[in-house]
């Protein structure tokens, strides 16, 4: 099918973006990769009156350290998450998930901000983000604010992003020693949506979990953290004992719901393969190291 | 009313300026305005690969991207890397292996082969069929099955050195 007609502006600063979506008159939508969108617009499920390309933003560009973060612009491909040396070696998390993501042609356009802004529970960088304790920069005409990704997605592809507001840029804290970090997903096929993807955030002193941080995708309406079996995880030694818990535990942390071709307890099953998958894998990473 | 755009893009080489609708897709910019129907247009939601051509020398789908997002930048599409030669080894190797049948995949396929093959030979490796098939992941064949598709390409990829593009 064909997108319904709309006006269309490029614009070269956020500044002019901002003023530009708060100046039309009926719908306008940001389009940065428009991997997502415009699958969306030629399917009509939406049908804005204004696109205002933000693409060639140069401020929305830029993987750098600032002071105890990695700043990822919001205009990253995800062909560079998947090839930043940077992220390689700070948020490594992000190199394994990016190989998950939809296919090359899909990842040469593809950006790091129209992804979180669309908070699909089904991608993987929402439950990176909620894995690495990221903030999510939010920017608008009065300023701009810094939310936890913890705090962020609200609901199915809803979030905190208020209308005018633009996603800049996320910032994950660099790894303390101690941290691993491991993605991995159940997929029918390379490349399609995750039937349950898991992004795994550990920090271990010795062989015991100080900390643990589980998000999955693709079994609620937004990435899911699971407390429980984080609970049952820290202060533990990372071993057969303590991953057969958290596999246990997961029945308080998520109740994926049916769809066609998918039981509920299925995806369930699944969620708690990929636990152990993940955590055993990480059990065999040396202390103080990361995954690669 | 919503007026028509500039787009000034270069096109297998050649500079091309037209005005356009903003909701024209490159896909159709290309096989509309400009009658290069090889580029194949299939599902229009990014999902089946038959559209793919190079963006400054990286493959995207031209059904999801605009023909005014594509402003001054660089299309290579199936006639231009057929006429300069690029594809000539693997298309020999189609040919040989008979990795088409209706065709309609092809052009796509074709732009997504050179540029693995490409980025296997810049890091020296050789590919497994797992890792062929992991490349084609985003190419829909509704005829041979991907066997052959795969032959050939393991075909070029274990072969001397592609001519590599000349920009």
């Amino acid at each position: 099918m064909k997108a319904r007609a709309f006006d269309y502006r490029r614009v070269a600063s956020v500044a002019e973006a901002l003023d530009a979506y708060a100046a039309c008159e009926g719908e306008a939508r940001f389009l940065a990769g428009g991997q997502s969108l415009l699958p969306a617009l030629n399917l009509r499920l939406d049908a804005p009156d204004l696109l205002i390309d933000i693409g060639r933003i140069e401020s929305l560009r830029g993987i750098v350290l600032e002071g105890d973060r990695l700043r990822i612009g919001a205009l990253t491909r995800h062909a560079e998450t998947l090839t930043s040396p940077l992220i390689a070696e700070h948020a490594p998390l992000l190199t394994q998930a990016a190989a998950y993501m939809a296919h090359p042609a899909i990842r040469n356009l593809g950006t790091m901000g129209g992804s979180l802004a669309l908070s699909d529970p089904a991608s993987e960088l929402p439950a990176c983000m909620r894995a690495l304790g990221a903030e999510l920069e939010i920017t608008g005409r009065d300023g701009t604010r810094t939310i936890a990704a913890d705090d962020f997605f609200l609901d199915l592809f809803e979030n905190v992003i208020e209308p005018g507001e633009m996603l800049t840029a996320v910032r994950v804290p660099l790894p303390v020693p101690g941290t691993r970090m491991r993605f991995d997903e159940i997929a029918r096929r390379r490349g399609d949506y995750a039937l349950v993807g898991l992004a795994a955030h550990l920090v271990l002193t010795g062989p015991t979990v100080e900390s643990a941080r589980l998000a999955f995708c693709s079994v609620g309406p937004t990435p899911m953290r699971a407390p429980a079996a984080e609970a049952a995880l820290a202060g533990r030694s990372l071993d057969a004992a303590a991953i057969a818990e958290a596999k246990a535990a997961l029945a308080d942390d998520l109740a994926p719901d049916e769809d066609e071709g998918f039981s509920a307890a299925a995806r369930m099953h699944l969620a708690r393969v990929l636990l152990g998958r993940v955590l055993s894998a990480l059990t065999g990473q040396e202390y103080g190291e990361m995954a690669a | 009313m919503i007026e028509p755009q500039p787009v000034t893009v270069t096109v297998n080489g050649a500079r091309v300026r037209r005005f356009v609708e903003p909701r024209v897709s490159l896909a159709d910019f290309l096989r509309r305005d400009l009658g290069l129907t090889g580029t194949h247009l299939g599902c229009e939601v990014g999902a089946c690969g038959a559209c793919i051509v190079n963006l400054d020398g990286q493959p995207v789908h031209a059904c999801l991207m605009l023909a005014v997002q594509a402003d001054g930048m660089r299309i290579d599409t199936i006639e231009g890397l057929s006429d300069s030669g690029e594809l000539a080894e693997l298309q020999a190797a189609f040919h040989a292996r008979n990795a088409l049948q209706c065709g309609f995949c092809t052009p796509g396929i074709l732009v997504v082969a050179r540029d693995f093959i490409r980025d296997c030979r810049a890091s020296g490796r050789r590919p497994t069929r797992a890792v062929i098939r992991d490349a084609l992941s985003g190419n829909y064949c509704r005829c041979t099955g991907y066997e052959a598709i795969v032959d050939a390409i393991e075909s070029v990829a274990g072969a001397a050195p592609m001519r590599e593009d000349a920009a």
